[in-house]
């Protein structure tokens, strides 16, 4: 069924973010470090895991993840009607000079730092 | 109206369907007809963005007005309202966009997206990711930093936290918090943080060729120098859904590194330049 695909994204975001609460906490902060991260590689482990055995997700399962992931898009356009816009506008030209800086330098170094990845 | 809004209230996830499905239709619409159907996403967040505008808008007018007593989600906060006084009724009839796009099904969603992924490109590229995730934090306080001094700032600590909240809008707070500083500063640093994840989703697509952000390597390096969770999603989500994994893989570990070493190592450091 369709919500069992759910269930397991569910599950690995549970564990995923209890692993990076664990970690903030060991680092002294009271908040989660790399909790998305943690359940991604859960998530892709079970793939892993099932291409080894060559096992394979009922296909209403997997329609379930496919669910989610096609929300998407439509999250993150509801994400942004979500955001503070009006206030990042309002508050003068340090917060808007210093966050279109943010963007643009650092972005212009990608195909340097791609250098680094190994072929 | 107040059946309506009512009802709005009341099937607000329903409710966040519809506007949601209709802006992106819009968004999507757009780009068709301008020959950049590509852009559709793009498009659709540039228009959630004004939709978000025109909330706060509104907002800060029932916040004048005392109806609201906070601002800062965009539509999500306007209400309707009826009645005055003790009669006062409040309708959140734009609650559901704060549940469909908010934290919890933004990382879920995020979450699925690894779905089908080759965990050998995220191997290849993760050094980089890493040393992006460094440089980003750093690009980051050094500007934020660097433009709070062109304006008159001088006290080190409320440097460190304009430089903090310019790496995404939690550090910022965080940072402020460990050195007392005053609160119009802190505010400055989360707006600092927004704008660069507004920026972030606008600028994205608009360079991404530049840039050649079209493969998974460059994702995961644009997830460490962006770091913001809703930039990196929103931005990654304009040029190519494909990459979103990627750089969301990332980012997740941007904010926790930026709360561990920005009021500690860099604010040091700082220290040394500025006294």
């Amino acid at each position: 069924m369709g919500i069992y695909g759910l269930g397991i994204i569910g599950a690995c975001m549970f564990a995923g973010c209890y692993l990076g609460n664990l970690l903030g906490a060991a680092l002294g902060l009271n908040s989660d470090v790399g909790g998305v991260g943690f359940a991604m590689v859960f998530f892709i482990l079970i793939q892993v895991y099932l291409a080894k055995t060559g096992k394979k997700l009922n296909p209403k399962t997997e329609g379930g993840i496919e669910f989610i992931s096609a929300l998407y898009i439509p999250v993150v356009v509801a994400m942004s009607m979500n955001q503070d816009v009006y206030s990042a506008v309002a508050s003068g030209l340090v917060p808007i000079i210093s966050g279109i800086l943010a963007v643009i330098i650092p972005l212009l170094t990608i195909p340097l730092i791609s250098k680094l990845a190994k072929d | 109206m107040t059946i309506f809004a009512k009802m709005a209230s009341g099937y607000g996830l329903v409710g966040s369907f519809i506007l949601t499905a209709v802006v992106t239709f819009l968004g999507y619409k757009i780009a068709e007809l301008i020959g950049q159907k590509r852009m559709g996403s793009a498009f659709a967040i540039l228009l959630a963005l004004v939709v978000a505008y025109i909330g706060g808008v509104i907002a800060h007018k029932q916040l004048d007005a005392g109806v609201l007593t906070s601002a800062s989600k965009g539509i999500t906060d306007v209400v309707y309202a009826v009645g005055s006084g003790d009669s006062l009724k409040k309708y959140a009839i734009f609650g559901g966009i704060g549940i469909l796009g908010g934290g919890m099904m933004r990382d879920f969603a995020i979450i699925s997206t690894a779905w089908g992924i080759d965990p050998k490109n995220l191997v290849k590229a993760g050094l980089a990711g890493i040393v992006a995730l460094a440089l980003g934090l750093l690009f980051s306080f050094v500007i934020g930093v660097v433009v709070g001094l062109v304006f008159g700032y001088r006290d080190v600590y409320e440097l460190a936290t304009i430089g903090a909240g310019v790496q995404t809008f939690v550090v910022g707070p965080v940072t402020g918090a460990a050195f007392g500083v005053s609160s119009d500063v802190v505010a400055l640093s989360i707006a600092a943080g927004a704008v660069k994840s507004i920026a972030a989703m606008i600028i994205a697509p608009l360079i991404a060729k530049k840039i050649k952000l079209d493969n998974p390597t460059a994702a995961m390096i644009f997830g460490g120098l962006i770091g913001s969770t809703s930039g990196t999603a929103g931005g990654l989500a304009a040029v190519d859904s494909k990459l979103v994994p990627y750089g969301a893989m990332v980012a997740t570990f941007y904010t926790g590194l930026g709360c561990l070493l920005t009021p500690t190592v860099f604010t040091a450091a700082l220290r040394l330049f500025i006294h």
